[in-house]
């Protein structure tokens, strides 16, 4: 489903990834894990195109998204993202948020694209929010409203950086919960996450990210419980 | 000092023509100001490397250069050129418009640059193209955050026309010293003038600060 081989990215003379190679298949949850700093945004990132990619391939559902011909928005309506900071649209209701996609891109009608939207938050809980502003939400209420806004566009894949990252901790089980749903609908997501229970109970594969590499993975229980890597072994420690 | 109402009083008719043509100098100057200013924001923030320049040229020599020179360019340079006649009026529109114009880019461009990249990249990762993006995402949320700084512009436009009057447009001030040198008199003009600019200027500015209120609250 994604395949990426040989990828580099550079920030100036900076190079946060070095030679990533992985593949997620379909309806497999992988969780990025790794230290501050190591480069698992700006993998995730390279993923939907929001970084250029320096070198190497990207190919996803058969399409190589680095190639120059490639339209990156029809990629960009098959990958969702869910980001830290929610990025919800401020100056829009919340069945707003998750209606304008739909309609300017898959062309749905107003209707079409509003019932959607709110089966969309029936499944996230939020229904009765449907017309409030983001402001007046909770963290764990507008992570689920972004949530539901990517998968609006119905989405083949979904992308998560720390979504639960930014919220205060009594609301990152909600979160968790629509996520886990969502794995145990067959999504395809990859997730960057501290998360270590959610990575061991919903995680297929673990990738351990450090320094620009992929330095491990394997199943949850194993890398948790017999990393290979001293690298590994130190970043354990310091989290679980 | 003996102050006439008078004389005042003759020139009533004269000071409230006067004033509407300040009014409406000062209103259009803003319209095209505006929409000037949005392509020329727009031009500067292109990746078209001889449009971003040229419009960063505007920029620099309207904001650079006092608006009483640009006046008396476009009065008797430009003007004239353009319809073979001198004109007051058409003049100080086209003046008060293309300073307005390069004053409120930098205030749109700032007010795009304002708003999170995050929006961008949210909008952009559901497939929304940079069009689509910069319509229905960027530009509502950032054509909020400029409307306290283009009531400055205004009220700094509304000022700024009373030069108009060095080039015989028959707005406020020149009504104002006509009388002066009709009577030979200072303080019954001027004094005047000063008034009807501050009750312009702030009414304007509490009209604002209302607007701002009730945006800041929705
Ligand atoms: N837009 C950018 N410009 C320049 N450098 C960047 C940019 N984005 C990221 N970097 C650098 O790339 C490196 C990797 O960043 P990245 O955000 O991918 O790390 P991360 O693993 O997600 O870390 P964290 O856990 O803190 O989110 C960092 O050194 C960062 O400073
Ligand atoms: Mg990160």
């Amino acid at each position: 489903m994604i395949e990426v081989k040989n990828l580099k990215k550079s920030f100036g003379s900076n190079e946060v990834l070095k030679d990533i190679n992985a593949f997620i298949n379909p309806k497999e949850v992988v969780v990025v894990i790794g230290p501050s700093g190591s480069g698992k945004s700006t993998f995730l990132r390279c993923l939907n195109l929001l970084e250029s990619i320096t070198a190497g391939h990207v190919t996803i559902e058969g399409v190589d998204i680095t190639d120059k011909k490639t339209d990156i928005n029809k990629v960009r309506t098959e990958v969702g993202m869910v980001f830290q900071q929610f990025n919800l649209f401020p100056h829009k209701t919340v069945i707003d948020n998750i209606m304008l996609a739909p309609m300017r891109v898959r062309k749905l009608s107003a209707e079409e694209a509003r019932e959607k939207g709110l089966e969309l938050l029936r499944k996230v809980g939020l229904k009765e929010k449907a017309d409030a502003y983001p402001d007046s939400l909770s963290g764990g209420q507008k992570q689920r409203v972004a949530i539901a806004r990517a998968l609006a566009m119905e989405p083949k894949i979904m992308l998560f950086d720390e979504p639960t990252s930014a919220l205060d901790p009594e609301m990152v089980g909600e979160v968790l919960e629509v996520m886990k749903q969502l794995a145990l609908e067959g999504m395809t997501m990859v997730v960057v996450t501290h998360e270590m229970g959610f990575a061991r109970e919903v995680g297929d594969r673990v990738l351990f990210m450090d320094g620009g590499y992929i330095v491990e993975e394997n199943e949850p229980k194993q890398l948790f419980e017999n990393p290979q890597h001293d690298r590994t072994k130190s970043f354990l420690s310091k989290v679980l | 000092m003996d102050f006439r109402f008078d004389i005042l009083v003759e020139y009533i008719p004269f000071f409230v023509k006067g004033t509407l043509l300040t009014i409406g100098l000062s209103l259009v100057g803003i319209l095209i100001g505006t929409v000037l200013g949005l392509l020329i924001g727009l031009g500067k923030m292109m990746r078209n490397k001889p449009i971003a320049f040229l419009c960063s040229c505007y920029i620099t020599f309207f904001r650079g250069t006092p608006l009483y020179v640009q006046l008396l360019l476009i009065h008797f340079g430009v003007v004239p050129l353009l319809t073979g006649n001198t004109n007051g009026i058409l003049a100080s529109i086209i003046a008060l418009s293309l300073i307005a114009g390069a004053y409120i880019s930098e205030i749109f461009r700032a007010g795009i640059q304002s708003i999170d990249k995050g929006q961008m990249e949210a909008a952009r990762s559901l497939g929304m193209n940079h069009v689509q993006s910069m319509k229905d995402v960027i530009l509502p949320q950032a054509f909020k955050r400029m409307i306290p700084p283009l009531g400055n512009e205004f009220i700094v436009l509304i000022k700024e026309s009373s030069l108009a009057s060095l080039v015989a447009a028959p707005e406020l001030m020149y009504y104002g010293r006509a009388l002066g040198s009709q009577y030979f008199r200072v303080w019954e003009p001027y004094l005047t003038a000063a008034l009807i600019y501050l009750v312009l200027t702030t009414s304007l500015s509490y009209l604002l600060n209302r607007l701002e209120r009730r945006l800041a609250t929705e």
